[in-house]
This record gives structure tokens, sequence and C-alpha cells, in this order.
């Protein structure tokens, strides 16, 4: 049933990669517009700095900034939902340092650390704690007064309305914000590497860009590309298996 | 069982009076309906015997004994079942006792399975709440107040949001739930019909701020039926009833 669903999606991103096909081929200039295939062959021909140094390393980026992001973000939406201070304070701040593109500071950030991982890190870390933050406050917060009030007729202390109410609460919240966040945390590592790096995706794609390599500064995009779909359909898997209430609170 | 003695209470971002000296007394066993138009006050009375809200003035005792400083002593049930989606019936069930923390594991299993019997939903344990009917909900969320076993039961519309047909067979249910386990309840309701068929008594809201509950006898035994609500003394007091109610409607 499901299935049929992306049918007309899959259909039409194929027709796109087919125009693109002849397009590329019509236009005939490889080194900045190459071909779908061309990109695929490429990146076969080059799986092996790829795939043994170049991903590991953007991958390392992407999940120290992504663990660092979390373990901040969940302090802080807790924080926040615990002291009304810290919410009036923090909340409006958040929200509106949202609107800032983050990404511009990034060569700010290769000044201060270097080509050390930590600049790519620190990207990734400010492009997605905001929203981790933001989003399981929101979830905490969507615990309704009435079943708050219900757990306190119980009996119940602060930590028992965390635990039994507001965290199962908030956990839909938690899946929506890491699929919203694993993409950005790569795009941030690699915009890092692109900046300064000696390894990673981003500086692979950037040092074919030097040799006019077009296919060459496409494979590790293809690439990155692949693996964030591929990471949000495992998280949206397990929320499929251990969330089967969303929208139901 | 429960005795109100001039109690006021007032909402911090209002500036009249909710309750204003309010005193009544209900006694053990009995089942008694509060009515009054929507927004009167009557959940308020509620969120004060359950300690979500604090009266200004006066006391509230439960067993003679003032309900400061004590847990467990009322079971509160909601117009909305507020059963947590991500929890199966049983373990919804469970939470009050895992709460109070009295019972092992074992005994808390047993007492969901028995108390899912008594309700008519045997063997629905493990079932997610989204699977079952508005009634069948309503009887969880009925189980799940028994569970706190306490003797005095606060239900406030809980069969206001389920359809015509439901809503009655509810209402019998619930009679035969009250007389099996001989429990106190506090029942709110806007339908003078509901809290006729229900209740041995009627306290009625009758002017605002609430100084006083006026309160009826219902003029039928138990066990009753649907046609006891046919009965000519029944029908004068619904009337009589409604005209009450219909003259505070005009206040708020
Ligand atoms: N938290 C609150 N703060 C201020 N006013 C409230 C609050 N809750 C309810 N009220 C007001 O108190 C009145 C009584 O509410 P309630 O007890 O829920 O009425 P009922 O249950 O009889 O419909 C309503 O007019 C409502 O607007
Ligand atoms: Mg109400």
């Amino acid at each position: 049933m499901r299935k049929n669903n992306n049918l007309p999606a899959l259909i039409f991103t194929f027709a796109l990669l087919i125009i693109w096909q002849f397009g590329a081929m019509k236009v005939n200039a490889a080194y900045i517009l190459p071909t779908p295939l061309q990109i695929i062959k490429r990146l076969w021909e080059l799986r092996e700095p790829l795939f043994t140094a170049h991903l590991p390393a953007t991958m390392t980026c992407t999940g120290i900034g992504l663990l660092i992001s979390i373990v901040l973000g969940v302090a802080l939406a807790i924080i926040m939902d615990m002291f009304p201070l810290a919410e009036k304070t923090l909340y409006p701040v958040m929200i509106a340092s949202q609107t800032i593109p983050t990404t511009a500071l990034a060569p700010l950030f290769v000044m201060w650390f270097g080509y050390t991982i930590w600049s790519k890190v620190l990207v990734t870390v400010l492009i997605t704690f905001f929203p981790i933050t933001v989003t399981l406050f929101d979830g905490l917060r969507s615990a309704k007064t009435d079943m708050i009030d219900l757990m306190h007729t119980f009996g119940a202390n602060d930590y028992e309305i965390f635990f039994k109410l507001k965290l199962p609460a908030a956990l839909p919240y938690f899946f929506s914000a890491m699929k919203m966040a694993i993409p950005m945390s790569i795009i941030g590592a690699a915009i890092g590497e692109w900046l300064g790096a000696t390894a990673g995706l981003g500086y692979f794609s950037r040092r074919m860009m030097t040799q006019l390599d077009g296919a060459g500064v496409f494979a590790p995009i293809v690439l990155l590309s692949a693996i964030a779909m591929i990471i949000v359909s495992i998280i949206s898997y397990l929320e499929k298996k251990l969330i089967t209430w969303r929208g139901d609170l | 069982m429960l005795e109100f003695k001039d109690v006021s209470f007032k909402y911090d971002s209002d500036d009249y009076y909710m309750l204003e000296n309010l005193s009544f007394h209900i006694n053990k066993g009995e089942f008694v309906s509060v009515i009054g138009a929507s927004g009167c006050g009557k959940s308020t009375i509620f969120r004060l015997i359950c300690k979500l809200l604090e009266c200004e003035n006066g006391q509230i005792l439960v067993d003679n004994q003032s309900i400061d400083q004590r847990k467990g002593y009322c079971g509160y049930m909601p117009q909305k079942d507020l059963l947590f989606p991500w929890r199966t019936v049983g373990e919804n069930l469970k939470l009050p006792m895992q709460i109070q923390k009295t019972f092992t594991k074992e005994q808390m299993t047993e007492k969901v399975k028995s108390t899912l019997e008594k309700v008519g939903l045997s063997g629905l344990e493990n079932k997610k709440p989204s699977e079952l009917s508005g009634g069948m909900r309503q009887r969880a969320a009925f189980a799940r107040t028994l569970l706190t076993g306490s003797d005095l039961l606060l239900l406030d519309e809980p069969f206001s949001a389920l359809d015509f047909l439901t809503r009655i067979s509810m209402q019998e249910w619930l009679l035969e739930q009250w007389e099996r386990e001989h429990k106190t309840v506090l029942f709110i309701t806007h339908d003078v019909e509901e809290a006729l068929f229900l209740s041995g008594r009627v306290l009625v809201i009758e002017d605002l701020p609430i100084k006083k509950l006026v309160s009826f006898d219902v003029p039928c035994g138990y066990p009753r039926n649907r046609e006891s609500l046919t009965k000519p003394e029944m029908l004068s007091l619904r009337e009589q009833l409604i005209k009450m109610l219909r003259r505070e409607a005009n206040l708020i």
C-alpha cells in the first residue's frame, strides 16, 4: 500500500536523471557538468580513497558533532523545561538564532582551530544544536497539562512526571530532531572540510575541483547524499517500530 | 466521607470568587451527582478536592481528616480518558500503582487482570489505547481510577464525549460497578437525566459564586433501569432541576 505512494516520486527523479544525462551529453563539458553515468563511474574508480580515508574522516566529524549536539541539546531542553527563567531567557534567543546563517561563520572556525577536526565539529555542532534543543523542548512541552495534573492526583513527584510522562511524550520529537539534524550535520562537516582540512569528502571534492575533474567533484557529494539518506531511513524505520502513537497525544 | 467546611476559592487571574464559604457533606457509599451549567465551577470543586488547586479559606475533609499532607484519598477520572498512548492498556492501569509503590510487579499484573475483567475488558491488557473504542477507553480510564485504591471516586463528566447509545450503556455499566465496589462516587454532569438515572442525591449549583449546593434526594431506589426515569416523581424533579439550571445559565 505504502510503497505505491513513492512511485510518482521515483519516476520523477528518474526522469530528471535522464534529462540531466542527455542535457550534459549535449553540453559536452564533463569538467564542469558531468553526466550521472560519468559520476557513478568516477565514484567506482575513486572507491579506494573515498571509502577508506575520506568517508571515515567525514563520518567522524559528523558523529562527534552530532553526539555533542544531542548531549547539549537534551541537557538544555531539560533545563528550560524545569526552570521557567531559563526558558524565558534562552528560548527566544534560540528561535532567533536559527535565522543566522551559521555556515557563513565556518571560515572563522577554520581560523581558530585550523585544519584539525575541531573546526569541522564546531560547524556541525553549531548547525544542529539549536534545532535539536528547540524540537526536544517542544517535545517535553507536548505532555498535556491534563496529563500532568492526572499524574499529580496519583501522587507523582516531578521526577516521575518527567520519566513516565514527559520523556515518552518527547520521544517522537527526538526522532524528528534526528531526521532533521543528520543531513544538516553531514552538510556542516562537509562545509568545514571544504574550507580547511586534510581529509574528508568535502576536502576531496574541493581537491577534485582544483583539478577540473567535474565527476570527481560530484562523486563525494553523491556519496554524502546517499549516506545521509541511508541513515535517515534507518532512523525512520526505528521510529516506525518504536513510535506507534504519533499524533495520538 | 467528604466534607467541605466554609471553603472559598478564587482563581488568581479572576477578581471574583468562584466559591464562597461553601459547605456540604457526602456520606460514605453515596452516589452523588453535581449538576450545573458549563463554566459554573464544577471541575473547580474537583480540582480543589484532589489538591490541584488550593483553597483560600476553609477546609476539606475526607474521612474526617483534612486533606493537607495526604495522598491517595481520592481517585480522579477526568472527562478525557488521558490514557497514555505509548503504554498498553495494562501498563496504563498499572500507572497509579507504580507511583504508589505498594505492590510488587506480580501483584500489579494480577490486579490489572482482575480489574479489567470487572470492567468488561478482559484480555485487552496488551492492546494500545488507540485500538479501543470510545466507550472501552472510558472503561479503561475508570479501571485505572479504581486501581488508585481510593474509596472516594471523582468522575468529571466521564461520558459526555460519547455518543448517545454508548453513553446510556456506560451509565448502566457504571451503576453495576458502583453497586459492586461500594465506593463513594461524586459525579459531575451537566445532563439532568444522567444525574437522575445514576445518583441517590443530586447537588445543584444554583448561584454564582457558589455559596451552597442545593440537595435533592432522587425518589427512586436501586437497582434501577431506564423505566425508572419515567416515574411521575422523577419527571417532576427533572423539570424542577432543568428550570434551576436555566436560571443559573443566564447568570454566567
Ligand atoms: N486556570 C484558570 N484560571 C482562571 N480561570 C479559570 C481557570 N480554569 C477555569 N477557569 C474559569 O472558571 C470557571 C469554572 O471552570 P470549571 O470549573 O472548569 O467549570 P465547569 O467544570 O463547571 O464547566 C470558568 O468560567 C473558567 O473560565
Ligand atoms: Mg468541567
